[in-house]
């Protein structure tokens, strides 16, 4: 068959199929990067390990079976989700935003949709492979049990509604540092701050009002509540400060900030550099 | 008067703005642009024309409004007024296929870093409808033997390089060219000229915009200088700003000097100086001013204008 008789389509590929091309280099580009491997893998597992050898035995209450360590993991499972998806962005698309990626894409025919199903594609994979990874360091050490039946499609669903409100607001939040070196100092200290008042780095139950208050606010409060519906027994949901994991609430909280998330990405987003359009 | 129709007549009435050729196939068409940042006009009234096939070149001071200007015609920035027409679309709503067909080396990119050439050439290559060969493009720009070296890693110029065929992988029929040899040395400079032309001949437009003026000497068949907003003047390197018609030097050596006279009639001078030295003249030489010159006495120019 002679190639020169084939017609060649001249309107250039379409959003999706250059969306997974996006996904593929975005892969390729993250897990080259000497930084984000650290702040995405390195630090979660360290912070585990540290974590759980201080606190690792003690149980949440006396006389309970259920450890610390455990409860602590799946918080950091649900951080995991903040950490790949908006810590990730919030900080990669400032840096991209300074190096001339944003830019030098925008000057191609690549739908600017496909940037955006890159950047989702990587979140998706970059926390397939951190949980999988915290699972296996909680199990390995902290005597994680995994979900089983009805908890895995808790584990699902959480994940996903989580990824997609925290990969939206990550794309918004980008905007607010002015320039990609600064970015991590404003990035991280607010997930920091969400980390230790929605119940990863002490128990939620036990934190004062006001604060539980304050992080009922945020998507991570709802999402450790899910992820501890996940990965500890049902007994645990006594140490709620309901006595229940409301799940039917996480989920309309984090759909909630889904659909805010939208908005927020869609008002505040830009491409340019400020002053530059 | 409005600001546009204001911004034609006063170059309309500068002597040194040569428009295109009637008739000529335009790539590019601006007339009286206007682009306001606060209270600086960073372009204020850009007239200009780019034939189809040819290399123009945009000479200027920083902050004269070059970049402006060109992200503009890119579709990067937006105007505040005028009419800009690029491939035949106006660039504020240029669609996808549209991008197809320009190519656009930006100024200053570091990105690209964790992957190799190959490996970017290849990615953008499949951007475009119709690219170019992959490894055509890499050997053309020079970086055969950097095909599997990360961006992070390469020198400065090469990565310029790696710009460049980013720029021309979709083989586009306008190439806008942002000081693209700054940071070459003088061998990449002019294998890279040897590059562009190869491209003019396979019909491609070229924008360049640059800060070295043998660059523009060598490579542009038309040179725009734009000063505070404006064309100031525009024509083929060798007339530019009345070039061709200025006081040429004649030298010659004389006894154990060399002389100089300064004419406007070098034809006359040297058949006297002919007839008086009997034959051939010694060391002769008859120097037009340099585009540097003529380039910095625009420059000058304006200045004591405003």
């Amino acid at each position: 068959m002679a190639a020169s008789t084939i017609p060649t389509p001249l309107a250039p590929p379409g959003a999706i199929p250059l969306g997974v091309r996006r996904v593929r280099i975005e892969l390729k580009q993250f897990f080259r990067d000497r930084q984000s491997a650290v702040f995405n893998f390195l630090l979660p597992v360290l912070l585990l390990v540290i974590f759980g050898s201080v606190f690792g035995n003690q149980p949440l209450a006396p006389g309970s079976d259920i450890t610390f360590a455990q409860y602590f993991v799946a918080g950091m499972i649900a951080s995991g989700v903040l950490y790949t998806s908006f810590q990730n962005l919030a900080i990669a698309i400032p840096l991209e935003r300074d190096d001339g990626t944003l830019k030098r894409i925008q000057g191609t025919p690549m739908p600017k949709l496909s940037y955006f199903v890159g950047k989702i594609g990587l979140v998706f994979v970059a926390y397939v492979a951190q949980v999988t990874l915290l699972i296996l360091v909680g199990k390995l050490f902290y005597k994680l049990v995994l979900p089983s039946g009805a908890q895995w499609f808790t584990f699902l669903w959480a994940s996903v509604l989580g990824l997609i409100a925290c990969t939206l607001l990550g794309i918004a939040f980008s905007v607010v540092p002015k320039n990609g070196k600064g970015a991590p100092a404003i990035v991280s200290p607010i997930v920091l701050v969400l980390q230790f008042t929605s119940g990863v780095f002490f128990q939620y139950d036990q934190l004062p009002h006001w604060m539980q208050q304050f992080s009922a606010l945020f998507p991570l409060k709802w999402l450790t509540q899910a992820m501890r519906s996940v990965f500890l027994p049902p007994e645990a949901a006594a140490f709620e400060v309901t006595g229940s994991f409301e799940l039917a609430k996480c989920a309309a909280v984090l759909f909630a900030w889904c659909i805010g998330g939208l908005i927020l990405s869609l008002v505040f987003f830009r491409w340019n550099k400020r002053g530059q359009d | 008067m409005t600001r546009s129709a204001a911004a034609s007549a006063s170059a309309a009435v500068n002597p040194l703005v040569v428009a295109a050729p009637g008739g000529a196939d335009l790539a590019v068409r601006v007339r009286g642009l206007h682009k306001t940042y606060g209270e600086t006009h960073a372009v204020d009234g850009v007239d200009l024309d780019v034939v189809r096939g040819e290399v123009l070149a945009l000479l200027g001071p920083n902050g004269a409004g070059k970049t402006t200007t060109t992200e503009i015609l890119e579709g990067y920035r937006h105007r505040d007024a005028g009419d800009v027409d690029v491939l035949g679309v106006d660039p504020a709503h240029g669609d996808a296929m549209w991008r197809s067909r320009i190519g656009i080396v930006l100024q200053t990119a570091s990105d690209l870093g964790d992957l190799t050439v190959e490996e970017s050439v290849t990615h953008f290559a499949g951007y475009y409808p119709r690219p170019r060969d992959v490894g055509e493009v890499i050997e053309s720009v020079g970086l055969a033997e950097k095909r599997t070296t990360r961006g992070a890693n390469l020198s400065g110029g090469q990565r310029r390089r790696l710009d460049v065929a980013l720029g021309i992988i979709g083989r586009p029929e306008l190439l806008f060219l942002d000081e693209p040899t700054t940071g070459f040395d003088p061998e990449a400079r002019r294998e890279f000229w040897v590059l562009i032309r190869e491209l003019q001949a396979q019909g491609t437009t070229i924008m360049l915009t640059t800060h070295y003026l043998e660059e523009a000497e060598v490579l542009a068949d038309r040179v725009a200088v734009i000063a505070r907003g404006r064309v100031i003047a525009c024509d083929i390197p060798e007339r530019l700003g009345g070039r061709d018609e200025s006081i040429a030097t004649v030298s010659w050596r004389e006894g154990d000097g060399v002389r100089s006279v300064q004419t406007q009639e070098p034809t006359t001078t040297v058949s006297e100086l002919a007839a008086r030295l009997g034959g051939e003249i010694p060391g002769l030489a008859i120097a037009r001013p340099s585009l540097e010159d003529i380039y910095l006495s625009l420059i000058g120019h304006d200045t004591k204008d405003i």
